[in-house]
């Protein structure tokens, strides 16, 4: 129940500033810091009494909501959902304070912020692939508002194009949910769609298994996005507002990669195995591609969205190195994405308030004018790039290990991807902070004000302590990943064991000799 | 046709709604003439008229009962599906009371229509027999067409008329040729007994029948809206009082597919073969067409009406599925299409003046930040009718693509769910008109309580069925 409770708290909220009068914007803007505030304390609390020694869902309610279909309130929390989730309650709260300023019609923004956030957190915590499918869909309606509503000039075609390519990849695996729960009515007699049930029982034939897992891919890689399905992805950052870019990039691109931790993996283990190169050679191709548009944009947020777009590449590779430093660092990653690219969203922010401009060459030489801002983006930028002691190295070198245990080629690509960050930001950091200051319209330019200091510490506080002692993080999800690795490891589908007749084209390829040598070695690399 | 042999054998008691309805009808009519200009009166009289009729629909066990014969039944299908024609009939009314009087339409007989139409749709869902059937298309056609027109000063709604008229007597006919070959070929008009000859004689791919189910998906087709026979809903629904609208949207539509939806999962179901691939082709085009015809509209009525049609592409998935879980996806889709499209036409009416109709979308602009609950109702009828979760729309479409899914039509399936995502866009424009847009005009609403109160009864339905659909999906069990 009390999960539920935090889950529902913010769309209660939004409610409940549904009967406030229009005029009386510091008591909606107080009531919405009060709720996202008391979320995110009690999701805290989620944490604190987290057992992180087991894979095991905690926190967990399973009631029967329509009983005729056998569909379940089935909810719970395990460790790769947890961070994701109070992460969400995290950036939410964040995300209200940098919204302070909104001007227009403050009310249904707060709203329809309070509504996203319940939409998200459903998101995660759904153990039923119908509640699941219904939170996925639902939070589509808010951040579509957000965009459109409050965006910037293009915001409805930005708008309309985030909804509809979502929609498209959702709609397709709400056909393989269908068909997944009638297979599993077939094949047990049990009619649900409880998600661990099914991860346990699922049993279809290869074929039918990439189709299903091609249908999940697809709405997935649209969330993630992957390339070549990122292209809604820098419309919808540049239009929407600073505080719906920073959940867009901290959360919503995450339901994404968790959607492959939670579904595709466990779910078609084989499957994924499988299309293992395809989905490496795509990330790798994100990786390369984002970072080398980045490095021609004019404009500092569209910069930001593609780095995003090449961020997640990594991610997505970490997950499908299928060990446990691949989807540990792609864990991690995830979290320092969100942290480093919604702070770099509320730095943009912050100079696109003062001159409603973010073309990079409009600015110079700022850091002469507002030095406290020049550093926390200094900080940011660097966690970005992945330097040592920060956050994102952690996360990079992590993935770059278990990719590496797959294969050298991809991560000597991927790492490329390090390099191309590390030109991209600091030539970009260089043309805004450093060289003459001698845009007259820069000033006047005042340095970061209290409340949005109080926005971007937080977020710095993080930066270093997931960069210098990242064991708090890796322990609430590492026996989940255990599990997990334990269930997708590569090991399981080498044609050495009963799975003859499913890889029976790789025996073909090499010898058992060869793999008993490769797998010695797999053993040894992985001891170390 | 079977003699009909004695008269004893007429079962008053499963015809109770029939004849409750009639009686009631013909009060309506007959009470007009001292009810004057106040028509008060005979608006309260058709409702609880309604209301009788839906507690009728109860009164027969043990169930199934026929009557005439075999060829009327009472069943599950036929029940719920009185219990949603009394319902939009009764929202119509509502609807129609001060749209009337706004507009000046002061025939008392209009309440007398709906509740004849009404009679014409209980019979076509539960008629088991061809000639009932056509009995019932007849009444509820004859009754649309005066009911479409009714709006004399208007050449619009002429037009309306018109067209429904000349094109409806085409596609009867169509439906008429159709029986009487399968009767020929038969011998029967029974459903029960079309099917027992098939069959039996193995009949399967017999010429005369196959022309017959031909000719019958024509006559169906047209009356359910679906392409290539849709020409008509576009200007019909455009011309006709905005009540009426939302009426043919809803009640006669689900009475056509309750009788289509019999006709071919009771009588020719062996030869589904034959008619299957017809009904797949006729399916997908019609949500091509009506969705891909939709996003072109900027009239929000005309804009529906291509939403019907595409609409109708996903309720024939039902009736290509056959199975019982179909019927009852079909029976739970026309509850949640209910009401969400009486929402939505309320809505509609609300923000309609006397002389002005307010049709644009242009119309619609800023309505957020002017009246934030109703555009957030509208939002929600939309959003139920793109198939969005947590609303009655989406456990509709998962229910019919269930059955569809579990009966092996995964390809038609995915072609509707590409559909739902297309449908998203036009849909969405009228919300980015409500949210995304400065209002351009002082909206001046008022707002009548019987069109608000349809309102808010769409809305409670439409939550309703999104959040907690259980009871109603237990109802709409057929086994």
């Amino acid at each position: 129940m009390f999960l539920t409770f935090i889950t529902f708290l913010p769309i209660i909220g939004a409610l409940f500033l549904a009967f406030f009068p229009k005029e009386n914007e510091g008591a909606i803007k107080q009531t919405a810091l009060a709720v996202a505030a008391a979320d995110f304390l009690l999701s805290l609390f989620l944490w604190t009494n987290f057992d992180s020694s087991t894979h095991k869902m905690q926190f967990e309610l399973n009631t029967s909501w329509i009983e005729s279909w056998g569909i379940n309130y089935h909810i719970g929390l395990d460790g790769i959902s947890l961070l994701l989730y109070v992460m969400t309650t995290f950036l939410t709260l964040i995300c209200v304070i940098a919204s302070w300023d909104v001007k227009k019609h403050i009310r249904e923004y707060m709203m329809a912020m309070l509504a996203l956030s319940t939409g998200m957190l459903g998101v995660f915590i759904s153990l039923d692939l119908f509640i699941f499918y219904v939170f996925w869909e639902f939070q589509l309606v808010p951040m579509y508002i957000i965009v459109g509503v409050w965006g910037g000039p293009r915001r409805i075609y930005a708008a309309v194009k985030f909804f509809i390519y979502t929609a498209v990849g959702s709609l397709l695996m709400l056909v393989a949910i269908i068909w997944i729960y009638f297979h599993v009515k077939e094949t047990t007699g049990v009619a649900t769609a409880d998600i661990l049930f099914i991860t346990d029982n699922i049993s279809a034939p290869l074929d039918i298994q990439k189709w299903l897992w091609m249908a999940f891919f697809l709405a997935f890689a649209i969330k993630v996005p992957m390339f070549p399905f990122h292209t809604w992805l820098p419309d919808a950052h540049v239009e929407a507002p600073t505080a719906g870019s920073v959940i867009l990039a901290g959360v919503l691109l995450k339901m994404g990669t968790y959607g492959f931790l939670r579904f595709n993996l466990p779910f078609f283990p084989q499957a994924s195995y499988d299309f293992m190169p395809f989905v490496a050679w795509l990330s790798i191709i994100g990786i390369v591609y984002g970072a080398l548009v980045s490095m021609v944009q004019e404009d500092l947020k569209k910069l930001v969205a593609y780095s995003s777009v090449s961020h997640l590449g990594f991610v997505m590779l970490g997950i499908f190195a299928l060990n446990e430093y691949g989807i540990q660092g792609a864990l991690i990653q995830n979290i320092n994405h969100g942290i480093s690219t919604g702070a770099l969203f509320l730095l943009v922010g912050v100079i696109y308030d003062r001159r409603h401009t973010r073309l990079i060459k409009e600015f110079g030489g700022l850091s002469k004018q507002m030095p406290v801002y020049a550093v926390c983006f200094m900080i940011v930028a660097l966690s970005s790039i992945g330097l040592p002691g920060m956050n994102g190295f952690v996360g990079e070198f992590l993935v770059l290990l278990g990719i590496f245990q797959v294969n050298g080629l991809w991560a000597a690509c991927a790492t490329s991807g390090v390099i191309l960050a590390a030109c991209y930001i600091l030539w970009m950091f260089q043309r805004v902070m450093f060289l003459e200051l001698n845009n007259p319209k820069n000033m006047e330019l005042k340095d970061l004000n209290v409340r949005e200091l109080i926005t971007v510490i937080p977020l710095l506080v993080l930066i270093f302590w997931i960069g210098l002692y990242p064991k708090p993080f890796m322990k609430t999800f590492d026996a989940s990943v255990n599990h997990l690795v334990s269930r997708v490891s590569p090991d399981n589908f080498r044609p050495t064991k009963d799975h003859q007749e499913d890889g029976g084209h790789h025996a073909s390829l090499m010898t058992k000799t060869e793999l008993a040598k490769l797998s010695q070695r797999l053993q040894k690399t992985s001891h170390n | 046709m079977e003699p009909i042999n004695a008269p004893e054998s007429i079962d008053l008691i499963a015809l109770a709604p029939v004849l409750v309805l009639s009686v009631f009808a013909m009060g309506v009519l007959v009470l007009d003439l001292w009810a004057g200009k106040n028509k008060t009166l005979l608006m309260f009289i058709s409702l609880v008229g309604l209301l009788m009729t839906a507690i009728s629909a109860f009164a027969k066990h043990p169930l199934p009962a026929f009557a005439f014969t075999g060829s009327y039944i009472v069943d599950h299908l036929s029940i719920f599906f009185i219990c949603i024609f009394t319902l939009s009939s009764a929202l119509t009314i509502l609807l129609s009371f001060e749209y009337n009087e706004r507009k000046g339409i002061k025939a008392g007989e209009y309440y007398a229509l709906i509740l004849l139409c009404t009679v014409g749709m209980i019979i076509l869902a539960s008629s088991t027999d061809l000639i009932m059937i056509f009995l019932g298309i007849e009444i509820v056609s004859i009754c649309l067409y005066v009911l479409a027109g009714f709006r004399r000063d208007d050449p619009v709604s002429n037009e309306a008329a018109l067209k429904y008229f000349l094109l409806g007597a085409f596609a009867t006919g169509f439906l008429l040729y159709g029986m009487t070959l399968i009767y020929g070929s038969t011998g029967s008009t029974n459903l029960f007994k079309i099917a027992e000859f098939i069959k039996a004689e193995g009949a399967q791919s017999n010429p005369l029948i196959l022309m017959g189910i031909v000719l019958l998906v024509i006559g169906f087709g047209f009356k359910v809206a679906a392409v290539p026979f849709h020409m008509w809903a576009p200007d019909v629904y455009h011309g006709s009082p905005t009540p009426v609208t939302a009426f043919m949207a809803v009640g006669p539509k689900a009475a056509a597919f309750a009788a289509f939806f019999r006709v071919f999962t009771e009588a020719i179901p062996d030869m589904s073969l034959s008619w299957e691939i017809l009904l797949c082709i006729i399916a997908v085009l019609s949500m091509f067409v009506g969705n891909l015809g939709a996003i072109m509209q900027t009239n929000i009525k005309r804009m529906l009406a291509f939403s019907s049609i595409s609409h109708a592409g996903y309720l024939l998935i039902a009736v290509i599925a056959k199975s019982s879980l179909a019927g009852s996806g079909l029976l739970f889709y026309m509850l949640a299409y209910a009401f969400t499209t009486f929402g939505a036409f309320g809505i509609i009416i609300l923000l309609g003046k006397k002389e002005k109709d307010n049709l644009e979308f242009e119309n619609y602009s800023g309505l957020a930040y002017k009246h934030p609950i109703l555009a957030l109702s509208m939002t929600v009828f939309l959003l139920s009718l793109g198939g969005l979760p947590p609303f009655a729309g989406f456990v509709a479409k998962f229910y019919i693509f269930s059955a569809a899914i579990e009966e092996g039509f995964v390809t038609l399936v995915v072609i509707a769910v590409l559909n739902s995502a297309i449908s998203f866009y036009y849909y969405l424009k009228v919300v980015v008109f409500m949210y995304m847009k400065e209002p351009n005009r002082e909206f001046q609403i008022s707002l009548t309580p019987m069109t608000l109160f349809v309102v808010i009864v769409g809305i409670i339905g439409t939550v309703e069925l999104g959040i907690f659909p259980d009871p109603i999906i237990a109802l709409t069990n057929l086994q």
